[in-house]
């Protein structure tokens, strides 16, 4: 049994810092996936022992349970500002805020843009899917023209509801951001990409360059009404095309090149 | 302690926050305390503390909470708008049970009101603005050096009890100039490191701290913690003044700058052959009851002074419980009362 295990080659296993706890959320939403990447950056990065997780008001809210480093959750919308309290006052500290689209381009924009443009060293994952999923499927401020969803049963209507905001175009304008990325996790080989893109984010807070921030495009089947499949492809077929992917502020990789760090 | 030196009461209350070890301040510009702010500014570069002016009201108590549950000493200073926006962080503060201090100078209201001094904000800094089931201690002072002393104090309570702690000022208080004694300044690294604190999970258990659980039963739980704690704090932590209270007839009760221009009042009264004396409640929360209860069976008017329309009246009424007539006399809306006016409310008081 010994040399069984000796010999063996690990081909998955838990990140150390998610916990055992099961996620609780819906099939096919995609939280799940990007809460592993994140978990596996920690651990690779060796940050367990100093990463403070800021979680939002959202599906995300349990999300400083799932993982297994110290954490809190913020009042709905102000999670920059307290990754801004605790960054400041212990910039030993590791800090990722993980939000969703109502909770950091509706209620909390202006902690958003302000936290991005001071340059504040923390790092932001910020889950767009659209809708509000927690209060079960409302017009979010990316919901996209047309769709339909509790609060906008007609579909999105500009004249009425206006449009759905862009926030990595909003972040290409702030000085302050040194790494800003759209990517999604709909596909298997989108994966790694989105990873290497919340390992740049990383970095901006590593290498003290400024504000990190990765938007990932996410599913809610749940709220959209449709099952999992359906929904990845929902996602590639709608979503990109108003959310074009791509690196949208880079000042992290000549810094990574200069240092010699991958 | 030091020697004294003549200072501004909105400096007073900043530097009694370095010399408590404070090193962490956000804020944001409000008028009447804006120089506060501007001290914090100088000064924390100067002991190589933080401080950062927040886009708004909403972002510095989120500042604090992130700051606070990091281990900091933190603090900020608004005045009445500022401190409506601070409401539901300082409610999730409450139940996290994160420590801070917030300094409010009061101004006219309601709305944009002006910027004279006021007490009306009364009821939201002592029976809570926020939601959900909390209390806050809260400190009034009627000096620069009580408030300074107060301070001081306040973050010793707010580590003590796990705590948001209000200084209730008002516009006279970060206006005047008095002197004032410091005492020796605390160093930073002897403040106990606080147990609870999201420092980074080496070598222990992944750590929480929120205001949260869906569960209602624990939630339940955590809220009897809160009013345990309450409790203690009624029990162990009410402050008052009592002035010229030996063989009084009438009883003034009044906070703040209205307690010292009182005291004028009770003079004047003195001097005319009326017994008056004045109870100057220091912690609102806790409101000291029991005491005031003692005095008001001495007297048959017990006159409550403020500068709004009668807000701790309710809590005076309530120490009072009938064994006393409980007259007001009030200004509103940033006008000072004098000390004569308050003397002619009592006069017509004792002639009814």
């Amino acid at each position: 049994m010994e040399k069984l295990q000796q010999d063996a080659i690990v081909l998955a296993k838990m990140p150390k810092s998610l916990n055992k706890k099961e996620f609780t959320y819906c099939p096919g939403c995609h939280h799940g996936i990007v809460h592993r990447l994140v978990a596996e950056l920690i651990d690779e990065f060796n940050l367990r022992e100093r990463t403070v997780l800021v979680a939002p008001v959202g599906c995300s809210v349990f999300a400083y349970e799932f993982f297994n480093v110290d954490g809190t959750v913020a009042a709905h919308g102000r999670a920059l500002a307290v990754a801004t309290g605790m960054k400041r006052a212990r910039p030993d500290l590791f800090i990722i805020t993980y939000q969703g689209d109502g909770d950091l381009a509706a209620i909390g924009t202006a902690e958003t843009i302000h936290a991005a443009n001071r340059g504040e060293r923390v790092t932001t994952v910020f889950i767009n899917n659209a809708v509000y999923g927690m209060t079960g499927g409302q017009m979010a401020p990316t919901t996209l023209l047309g769709m339909k969803t509790t609060t906008s049963p007609y579909g999105r209507r500009p004249e009425k509801e206006g449009y759905p905001i862009h926030i990595m175009e909003i972040m290409r304008e702030l000085p302050g951001v040194a790494y800003a990325e759209r990517v999604k996790v709909s596909k298997p080989q989108d994966v790694p990409k989105a990873k290497i893109a919340i390992k740049k984010a990383f970095y901006a807070q590593l290498l003290d360059l400024g504000f990190g921030i990765v938007e990932v495009l996410s599913t809610c089947p749940t709220n959209w009404g449709m099952d999992p499949v359906e929904a990845g492809k929902w996602l590639d077929e709608n979503m990109v095309k108003e959310f074009p992917l791509g690196v949208y502020v880079d000042k992290v990789t000549e810094v990574m090149k200069e240092k010699g760090v991958k | 302690m030091g020697e004294k030196v003549m200072v501004k009461g909105t400096e007073a209350i900043g530097e009694a926050a370095i010399r408590a070890g404070c090193r962490v301040y956000f804020g944001y510009p409000i008028t009447p305390q804006s120089e506060l702010t501007e001290y914090m500014s100088r000064r924390m570069e100067e002991v190589g503390g933080v401080f950062l002016q927040a886009e708004s009201e909403v972002a510095t108590v989120n500042m604090m909470y992130g700051a606070s549950s990091v281990g900091a000493r933190v603090m900020t200073s608004t005045s009445s708008p500022g401190f409506s926006l601070m409401q539901e962080g300082i409610s999730y503060m409450a139940n996290a049970q994160l420590p801070a201090v917030f300094v409010d100078v009061v101004r006219g209201g309601p709305g944009l009101g002006d910027i004279q001094p006021s007490q009306g904000d009364y009821f939201q800094i002592v029976k809570g603005g926020g939601h959900g089931d909390y209390r806050l201690p809260v400190y009034s002072p009627s000096s620069l050096q009580e408030a300074v002393e107060l301070t001081i104090h306040a973050f010793d309570v707010a580590d003590k009890y796990r705590t948001p702690v209000v200084i209730f000022a008002d516009g006279m208080m970060g206006q005047m100039m008095e002197p004032v004694e410091f005492p020796e300044p605390i160093d930073p690294g002897t403040i106990p490191e606080k147990d609870w604190a999201l420092t980074g999970a080496k070598g222990r258990e992944a750590r929480y701290v929120t205001s949260f659980d869906i569960d209602p039963y624990k939630l339940e739980k955590m809220n009897l913690e809160l009013q345990e704690k309450y409790k203690k704090i009624i029990e162990e932590e009410q402050k008052w003044e009592e002035f010229m209270t030996e063989d009084i007839e009438v009883l003034f009760v009044a906070h703040g700058t209205v307690g010292r221009i009182v005291k004028s009042a009770v003079k004047i009264a003195r001097e005319k052959g009326i017994k008056a004396g004045l109870f100057r409640p220091i912690s609102l929360f806790p409101f000291p009851y029991k005491r005031l209860s003692e005095l008001s069976e001495k007297v048959d008017v017990v006159m409550t002074v403020e500068m709004s329309s009668g807000q701790m009246l309710e809590d005076v009424k309530l120490a009072v419980l009938g064994k006393a007539r409980t007259p007001f006399y009030g200004r509103l809306a940033g006008v000072i009362p004098t000390p004569n006016e308050i003397f002619e409310a009592l006069m017509k008081e004792l002639r009814r």
